[in-house]
């Protein structure tokens, strides 16, 4: 079974009618901006359990949508 | 004895020490490789490799097995190409099968732009020492007449393609073992279901882990772990350029017939293979979504079968028995990251992605080396983790996965 995501304006939709979009975090302990800058380029959170994130639903309305799954069952939490 | 007696492998497991000259996180090929190359060109035995389930049942065991060098970038076409020669002498090393087999990669395209692109390949990969040509599609049918040229009915005209012939497969657990039992003759512990819970640190450095089964204090940690590199840097309060993704492949019910090269299509976005048991293995590109859970999907199924089909008409016949998936964690350039870290006393090898496999042997020489001289060898510099600050990253498209 496919991951199914519920659009706020579609209804639950299979994952492949998505684009992900990761909604970046770089963490306030890094203050220096050359530093800010250098993680939100390259470096991720990467974390195994539910995490915020934005899917475009291309092959839909076409309008961002925000949920929160978890990346270790791949369970749509929120 | 005979000979297959002779030759099988033996597992003689360790029992958890407090304190090892090098303790190595992850029983995978990178892990493995590098407890193997400590022992037997370094002398270095007192070592455990943790392995949190059991050897090679991660990535290392769920790859397709494919061994080439035609990468896209001078630095890493002479690590692959180390990686090629140390495979074809493995067997004879560690006297143990590992049914490596040259088969030789082709790699079609199907646009005027891969066209150039897989020109350009042969030219780079040639000037590195690796023999990569470019073939027309007349030489294609030659070395695969089972590919349609006409793919699609000439929606996608098989163009091209760069061929690289030493390219083999091996495999994938029996690498892993052999390097596990020949680590292990030198002494090496091989612990599984050993989980690191906590790095233990003795102001900046790391000194030892902390398992399941109690405490370590080891002078050189090395975390060779593939999915979960996250968690255990999270230990060491580094932030990393690793974001992990699944990556999904099936095999076929066998096909009674031989089918010689891995062939692949970049624009289609595949690649097969036929196994030992005749199987045709196929492997894709990687799920767009971050993702730890080994979840296959029928959507995977569906879209590449259609477009493998049409490349590969007698596959219309065969019938999938198997889907599996692995967890790759991919850097943003697509090049491993391996050495030093900021944290002393801790080293990483990661940034594996979907393209681990082939590296096994090379990678682990070079960490070995890394370890027991306390130098980075130029093989591997030109991948330290700090090339992103430094802005010498290595983009290179050329695995699964990075089109």
């Amino acid at each position: 079974m496919s991951i199914r995501i519920t659009c706020e304006h579609c209804g639950t939709r299979p994952l492949e009618e998505y684009v992900y979009g990761e909604v970046l975090d770089v963490p306030a302990t890094i203050a220096d901006p050359a530093e800010r800058n250098l993680d939100r380029a390259f470096n991720h959170t990467n974390p195994e359990g539910p995490v915020p994130e934005a899917w475009f639903h291309l092959y839909g309305c076409r309008r961002w949508i925000t949920i929160v799954r978890d990346t270790a069952t791949d369970r749509i939490v929120d | 004895m005979n000979e297959f007696l002779e030759r099988k492998v033996r597992l003689t497991w360790g029992e958890q020490k407090p304190t090892y000259d090098v303790v190595i996180i992850g029983g995978g090929g990178h892990g493995l490789s590098t407890a193997y190359h400590l022992a037997t060109r370094h002398g270095i035995t007192n070592v455990a490799v943790l392995e949190r389930k059991y050897i090679g049942g991660g990535n290392s065991g769920r790859n397709t097995t494919v061994i080439r060098s035609n990468y896209g970038v001078p630095e890493s076409i002479r690590f692959y190409q180390r990686s090629v020669e140390l495979y074809q002498r493995l067997e004879e090393e560690t006297d143990r099968w590992i049914m490596h087999k040259q088969k030789g990669i082709l790699w079609t395209v199907h646009t005027e732009a891969g066209l150039r692109q897989e020109r350009a390949r042969s030219f780079i990969n040639q000037a590195n020492g690796v023999n990569t040509e470019f073939l027309t599609p007349e030489e294609i049918t030659e070395i695969a007449p089972e590919i349609d040229l006409n793919v699609g009915g000439g929606k996608y005209p098989v163009l091209g393609a760069s061929y690289q012939a030493a390219a083999s497969t091996a495999r994938h657990d029996r690498v892993n073992w052999a390097l596990a039992e020949g680590a292990m003759r030198h002494g090496v512990d091989v612990l599984q279901r050993t989980e690191v819970i906590d790095l233990i640190r003795d102001g900046d450095r790391v000194v030892g882990v902390r398992t399941n089964h109690g405490d370590i204090s080891a002078p050189v940690v090395v975390s060779a772990v593939g999915g979960h590199v996250t968690r255990i840097m999270d230990m060491a309060g580094l932030r990393i350029p690793i974001r992990t993704h699944p990556l999904q492949a099936f095999v076929t019910n066998h096909y009674e017939r031989k089918f010689d090269p891995i062939a692949s299509s970049l624009d289609l976005g595949f690649y097969v293979s036929q196994t030992a048991r005749g199987e045709m293995l196929a492997g894709a590109h990687i799920d767009q979504q971050p993702s730890y859970s080994y979840r296959s999907g029928h959507h995977f199924l569906s879209s590449i079968a259609h477009n493998i089909q049409m490349f590969l008409p007698f596959m219309r016949d065969l019938r999938i028995l198997r889907q599996w998936t692995g967890i790759c964690d991919m850097s943003p350039d697509y090049t491993p990251i391996m050495g030093r870290t900021p944290v002393d006393g801790l080293l990483i090898t990661t940034g594996w992605g979907t393209w681990g496999f082939k590296a096994i042997p090379a990678g682990g020489e070079a960490m070995a080396e890394l370890i027991a001289t306390g130098r980075t060898p130029e093989l591997i510099a030109p991948f330290s983790l700090d090339r992103f600050r430094n802005d010498r990253t290595l983009a290179d498209r050329s695995s699964s996965g990075t089109h």
